[in-house]
């Protein structure tokens, strides 16, 4: 009994039979989602799949049409808003852009949290700042401003920010997207580093393959609103799935279509565009 | 059918967009006592929509003043009544001009700025990474531009009205040879400070609140594309315009009738 309740609260993030549609767009359709605390749990699948749309679901920000989210034993869409922003300073987010605010410094942007929360001295502020820029290899760059900073750097300090209030999970929204080599290497190592280091739970949503697969533990694949695969990147790179196979192959047709519907070729070219 | 069907939809979506905008209101009032704790962001924000928006008022306001004294004099000398003139120059602008260009200025100035900047913040996700580190964008960054609109309006408007009757005072004594001690004698006399500056002040306290709604509601509720941030820079300037002239009849009718 002991090591079934010990089972039972490895799960930081519960989702269970969670619907959400945008307009007449369903974007899940039932699914069922465990997200093991200390580890880093990837959300994978093609574009429009949902992804992001999910890390909002888990962050309260959107509100599923039917099913539950629970996050550290609550249910994030039962929490009143007072207890909602409770919970999400526990949780940090990097967003795909950064959404650095663009008018104050890189310093400032890492502090913001803790000015927000906290009354701790400024002397105290500037040493939390400056070590979690040392994390992030960007203590030099306190002083430049967002836009000053390539993309890279840009998710670096957002990556700082999200760490500050040293929260028990941290979301990853694409976070390799459109990075250089050198880039997408530097945050597949901070990602890795900063889990084990913090005793981090990591959501890293990604479509791409061989960086999510170097530091994830475990992987859901997700695709038409439902979950089409999931274990461990040598299960996945394993899998007999059609729907898994096409992705962790980056084959270009398969069960997702490389056609967009529409109707016969012939018929369509014979019309002569009489619409 | 079919014109009938998107009339509906059209209907139907401008009362949801209006009751948007109030909810969104409420929140923002909910909001003001967390600006007692925050004194910078309003400095802040007073500067940004009020003092940058001075010399655009400082020059609009010289010119009306001064086109107002030379067409007054035109006219009031013909019926050899250009004593007069510091009066209508003052009246014309305490009462009208000075809390309606100014807030045509305010809207065109401040309020665009305000749009294009929220919703900007809501294009790169700035509100949403606010939200996620638990901090309330309505308290942080609404409610201290939505304070200092309605701070700085009525200030800017003050301002408008001097220099404007400065302006009038150039033209019409400087320029046309009316008598210096009848212009400000007549201003003095007819000028009341109840009926006449009051009324104006509370007419450009409506309207810097109105104007800085609508351009803080824009923002917020813009879609998140450079597209949709353009268009609602574009419905702040037009809609708070329109806003200020229908109020602006609303309140002249029930100031002075």
């Amino acid at each position: 009994m002991a090591a079934k309740n010990k089972k039972l609260d490895d799960v930081l993030v519960k989702v269970r039979g969670l619907s959400f549609s945008r307009g007449s767009r369903l974007i899940f359709d039932g699914i069922d989602l465990d997200i093991r605390r200390g580890k880093v749990t990837a959300i994978m699948g093609p574009s429009g799949t949902g992804k992001t749309t999910l890390l909002k679901l888990i962050g309260g920000q959107l509100r599923p049409d039917q099913g539950a989210i629970e996050v550290d034993g609550q249910n994030v869409h039962q929490l009143h808003r007072a207890a909602l922003f409770e919970l999400r300073k526990r949780m940090g987010m990097l967003f795909q852009s950064g959404a650095l605010l663009t008018d104050i410094n890189v310093f400032d942007n890492v502090a913001f949290p803790v000015r927000e929360h906290s009354k701790l001295p400024e002397a105290l502020v500037r040493d939390l700042v400056l070590m979690k820029l040392e994390a992030v290899g960007l203590r030099g760059a306190r002083d430049l401003m967002p836009s000053e900073l390539s993309g890279g750097m840009a998710r670096r300090v957002a990556l700082a920010r999200a760490i500050v209030l040293d929260p028990m999970m941290v979301m990853y929204d694409e976070p390799f997207t459109g990075q250089d080599p050198i880039s997408k290497g530097v945050l597949v190592e901070l990602i890795h580093k900063l889990n084990t280091a913090l005793g981090l739970t990591s959501v890293v949503v990604s479509h791409d393959v061989s960086e999510t697969a170097a530091i994830a533990d475990y992987i859901y694949v997700l695709s038409g609103g439902k979950v089409v695969g999931q274990g461990t990147p040598d299960e996945l790179s394993r899998s007999d799935s059609a729907w898994v196979r096409q992705f962790m192959n980056a084959e270009a047709d398969g069960p997702v279509p490389f056609h967009y519907p529409a109707e016969g070729y012939v018929d369509d070219l014979m019309g002569g565009g009489q619409d | 059918m079919l014109w009938l069907r998107r009339l509906g939809r059209s209907g139907l979506s401008f009362f949801e967009r209006l009751g948007r905008a109030h909810l969104f209101l409420l929140a923002v009032i909910a909001g003001l006592p967390s600006l007692l704790f925050r004194g910078r962001l309003l400095l802040l924000q007073l500067y940004a929509v009020g003092v940058l928006s001075l010399l655009i008022i400082l020059v609009s306001g010289l010119f009306v003043g001064m086109v107002l004294g030379l067409q007054g004099y035109n006219t009031l000398v013909d019926f050899g009544a250009e004593e007069s003139l510091g009066v209508m120059v003052a009246l014309s602008l305490v009462r009208e001009l000075g809390p309606v260009v100014a807030a045509w200025l305010f809207a065109g100035r401040a309020g665009s700025a305000l749009t294009a900047e929220i919703g900007l913040m809501k294009a790169t996700e700035q509100l949403s990474g606010m939200e996620m580190m638990a901090v309330d964008p309505i308290k942080r960054v609404v409610v201290p531009r939505f304070v200092a609109g309605a701070i700085a309006m009525p200030l800017l408007a003050a301002i408008f009205s001097a220099v404007g009757v400065l302006g009038g005072y150039l033209v019409g004594v400087g320029l046309l040879g009316v008598d210096d001690g009848a212009f400000w004698s007549q201003v003095q006399n007819k000028v009341g400070f109840y009926d006449d500056v009051v009324n104006g002040i509370i007419k450009s306290v409506v309207f810097g609140v109105v104007i800085t709604w609508i351009a803080l509601f824009e923002g917020y509720d813009a879609v998140p594309t450079s597209e949709g941030v353009s268009r609602a820079t574009t419905r702040t300037v037009v809609h708070a315009s329109l806003a200020v002239l229908g109020l602006d009849f609303v309140l002249t009718a029930l100031m002075f009738d």
